[in-house]
């Protein structure tokens, strides 16, 4: 059957070619218009689509914020849990199942403020986790307060006079803990991100991507930038890919110069990995590899 | 079904109740355990450390508790048998993600080996002051099921019936130990595997497109589903409906949040665990829990030597309460006694259910020891008068 | 300055050059054609951000004068012959309200 192109655009005779992999009937979502969480959200199931592994085989957990809600927009098994307390929690799900993929996918105040020390140990243990944080440089969800994001002289609710403390510098952060992938690109580089995406699903240890997403209705706007729109345009003026960067020269600030690109990709034993090498090295046969989920054994908790 | 042989360290042993904890969580089919070292209890984990990598299980010590109780909810979804440990101030620090648990109605355990409080209070030494903690201690309304040991057999008898219970009912199971019980060593019989019985979460026959999570059974329980199964469930903490979505209105609080009370509450007389001596002609009956129930012992002896007619009631599970055996016997008896490391928490229970139709005697103990039996000896005698 | 429809790949001139001008002629140009798409809104879940018409590289949409059901202009195909099926209107909408597809994918996926 042939469609001849129409002069207008055409009635979706079809569902949007990604609906499979997302909850389609909680669409619309609740994010505002010009937000780049569902960006973030897309690419991921661009990804996911990509390496052509099932969604049965993915657990995204999530925390609290904007980004938080990721968890229950995506239609695999998915988890909404406490604030910052995202990594802990996909850590347990991922020494219980290591057979599947799990995904952090949560704000940069979820992770790195509250659960910035689980997001230190989980880097140092090269836990099994790829970790998306989206980094819309404020506390969107509850209004806009201060994030440990934002950059020096932005205003936040927490901040009516602007912003004088040094924000964290996420990939430097991830890379000093020992993050064995780390990444960083904005919203707009949407083929660069699927790409790093896809790439980071099939590494093991612990993956960091940030992802830099316009909030419209609450930086853009308190700031006097304008809306989404005029920060996706601020992202193509002033982003630049240098997987080669320093670490210093990855500071963000207001409005400045941002480097995205892929800094860190290495293969290194993970904490599953060191934890039965050692084990089994140490006690030999007396060593029992660990029960897992899938094991169905009832006995420890699983499906017969 | 019976325990996995694995686990179980069959034999008579010398232990004390922070490791017999440990082997009660190994025959019980626990293969998680991730927690941070906190005196008293930090010999279960030591222990946990030491046998996991012998019989399957996974031991991790986590950065703080928050992540330690988070871990243990995220791999009791993915099909383990989790467990931490902690004392006062980590249970604090764990309260939210218990909450949590409850919402998402998470079978796990936690154990509390008590110590003296408030703050870092004294580290070394018994108290029994988180009892209400245990009950009131995360925000919002909810009903959890507590279990308090008075001996190191107990300790580990308790925490396999404690995961049951947790399986069973898809909650939080709190074992409250003290420092006490935790470092006393005492001879605790393991039974051969075949004599332990073990429960496991019930796991819902239903295909994917027709299973929702939060559909309660008749007693009312949700049938749980295993993660990667092609399930492809939500959970979330918010307020959520039978879809495991949050809906964040006043009628589905009624709906989400009140179940999880009354599946405590409607169940409860097949949670209870309680041990009554004496208790059908008594004029006084001692209500205790803990060590605190084993000095009582002395006391009551002495005083059911002297004529007095001295019953005992020792909680066995501490939450939920049994209000009407409370109501009931307040009905018969003249006064209750309650003897416990604390300024006064669990007695509030007992005087609340006992109505005021019977006196309630608190003997209470600021911590850092156990009573002395002659004070509970001389409160029966007050309220005999 | 930029046009409004987007273009922010193509220089003022290019954008009013027809596609049949080449700067370079490639070699093959008469036997390889240029990918063909067709591009699908789903009016009522836009909430008109902009960002499809503005990055769109082919100069495809504008945003449309017609309000959807939440009031939101939605984007509108104003040169339809020139969408080259690349996806990026796909992937840059938060909201999941655009998408095209080729020639090959319809045939696939319509009914």
């Amino acid at each position: 059957m042939v469609v001849e192109s129409p002069a207008r655009e055409a009635t979706p005779p079809v569902e949007h070619p990604k609906s499979l992999l997302l909850r389609m009937d909680r669409m619309p979502h609740i994010w505002c218009s010009r937000c780049g969480i569902g960006i973030a959200v897309g690419c991921f199931a661009a990804a996911m689509d990509k390496i052509g592994l099932s969604p049965d085989d993915i657990i995204v957990t999530s925390g609290i914020g904007c980004t938080g809600r990721v968890a229950g927009y995506v239609k695999v098994d998915s988890f909404h849990t406490t604030h910052g307390r995202a990594i802990p929690f996909a850590v347990g799900m991922s020494l219980a199942r290591p057979d599947l993929k799990h995904v952090v996918f949560s704000g940069d105040g979820d992770l790195i403020s509250i659960g910035g020390n689980h997001f230190i140990h989980g880097a140092r243990r090269n836990q099994n986790l790829l970790v998306i944080c989206v980094n819309n440089f404020i506390y969107a969800m509850t209004g806009g307060q201060l994030a440990p994001t934002t950059p020096l002289t932005a205003r936040a609710t927490t901040a009516p006079y602007g912003s004088f403390e040094r924000p964290f510098n996420l990939p430097a952060l991830a890379m000093s803990a020992g993050a064995s992938y780390v990444a960083r690109w904005t919203s707009l580089h949407i083929r660069r991100l699927t790409d790093s995406l896809t790439e980071a699903l099939n590494r093991d240890g612990f993956r960091f991507v940030e992802i830099l997403a316009p909030c419209s209705t609450i930086y853009a706007r308190r700031n006097k930038l304008g809306t989404g729109l005029d920060l996706m345009k601020y992202y193509y003026e002033n982003s630049v890919i240098d997987h080669e960067a320093g670490l210093e020269d990855l500071d963000i600030g207001f409005q400045s110069k941002i480097v995205v690109g892929k800094f860190r990709d290495e293969e290194r034993p993970s904490f599953t990995m060191s934890m039965q090498d050692h084990l089994g090295k140490i006690l030999g046969k007396k060593y029992t590899p660990a029960v897992t989920g899938k094991d169905n054994n009832p006995q420890t908790g699983g499906k017969a | 079904m019976h325990a996995d042989p694995k686990g179980v360290l069959t034999g008579t042993h010398y232990f004390d109740g922070d490791h017999a904890a440990a082997e009660g969580a190994c025959a019980a089919g626990c293969r998680f355990f991730a927690g941070y070292p906190i005196t008293p209890s930090t010999e279960v984990a030591e222990r946990v450390a030491l046998r996991f990598p012998m019989i399957g299980g996974q031991f991790i010590q986590m950065e703080d508790e928050l992540a330690s109780i988070a871990a243990v909810l995220g791999a009791a979804w993915g099909g383990l048998k989790s467990m931490t440990v902690t004392s006062g101030p980590g249970f604090s620090l764990m309260m939210e993600n218990i909450g949590l648990g409850v919402m998402m109605e998470v079978p796990c355990v936690v154990v509390d080996v008590q110590r003296g409080g408030p703050s870092t209070g004294l580290p070394t030494l018994p108290g029994q002051a988180d009892i209400m903690q245990a009950r009131w201690g995360s925000h919002g309304d909810y009903e959890i099921i507590a279990l308090s040991p008075n001996s190191p057999q107990e300790c580990f008898d308790l925490v396999i019936e404690a995961f049951n219970l947790s399986e069973r009912w898809r909650v939080p199971v709190f074992v409250m130990m003290d420092e006490c019980i935790g470092h006393m060593t005492e001879k605790v019989v393991i039974p051969p595997a075949e004599e332990i019985d073990i429960v496991t979460r019930r796991y819902t026959d239903k295909p994917p497109e027709e299973y929702l999570p939060y559909v309660p059974g008749e007693d009312l329980v949700p049938d749980i589903a295993p993660v990667g199964e092609g399930y492809r469930f939500h959970t979330t903490g918010l307020t959520h409906d039978e879809r495991g979505y949050p809906v964040m209105t006043a009628d589905c609080q009624e709906v989400c949040v009140h179940r999880l009370i009354e599946k405590i509450n409607q169940n409860a007389d097949k949670i209870f665990h309680l041990e009554k001596t004496n208790i059908d002609d008594a004029d006084i009956v001692v209500v205790s829990y803990g060590i605190s129930s084993r000095v009582a012992i002395p006391a009551v002896e002495r005083a059911r030597g002297e004529g007095l007619k001295v019953g005992e009631l020792r909680l066995v599970t501490v939450w939920p309460f049994p209000e009407e055996l409370i109501r009931e016997l307040a009905g018969q008896v003249k006064a209750f006694v309650v003897p416990e490391i604390n300024y006064g928490q669990m007695v509030h229970e007992v005087e609340r259910c006992a109505g005021g139709k019977a006196v309630t005697k608190l003997v209470p103990h600021g911590g850092g020891w156990v009573h002395d039996p002659e004070k509970i000896y001389q409160a029966i005698k007050e309220v005999a008068k | 300055m930029w046009l409004r429809t987007g273009g922010y790949s193509l220089s003022p001139k290019e954008a009013k050059m027809p596609d049949s001008h080449y700067w370079r002629k490639p070699f093959d140009s008469d036997k390889v054609k240029p990918s063909e798409g067709t591009v699908y809104i789903i009016k009522d879940r836009c909430k008109g951000c902009g960002f499809c018409v503005e990055f769109c590289p082919r100069g495809v949409l504008v945003l449309s004068t017609e309000f959807n059901k939440k009031g939101y202009h939605p984007p509108e195909v104003v040169h339809p012959e020139k969408c080259v099926n690349c996806d990026l209107c796909e992937r840059i909408c938060p909201e999941f309200a655009i998408y095209c597809l080729n020639q090959e994918e319809i045939i696939e996926l319509v009914p």
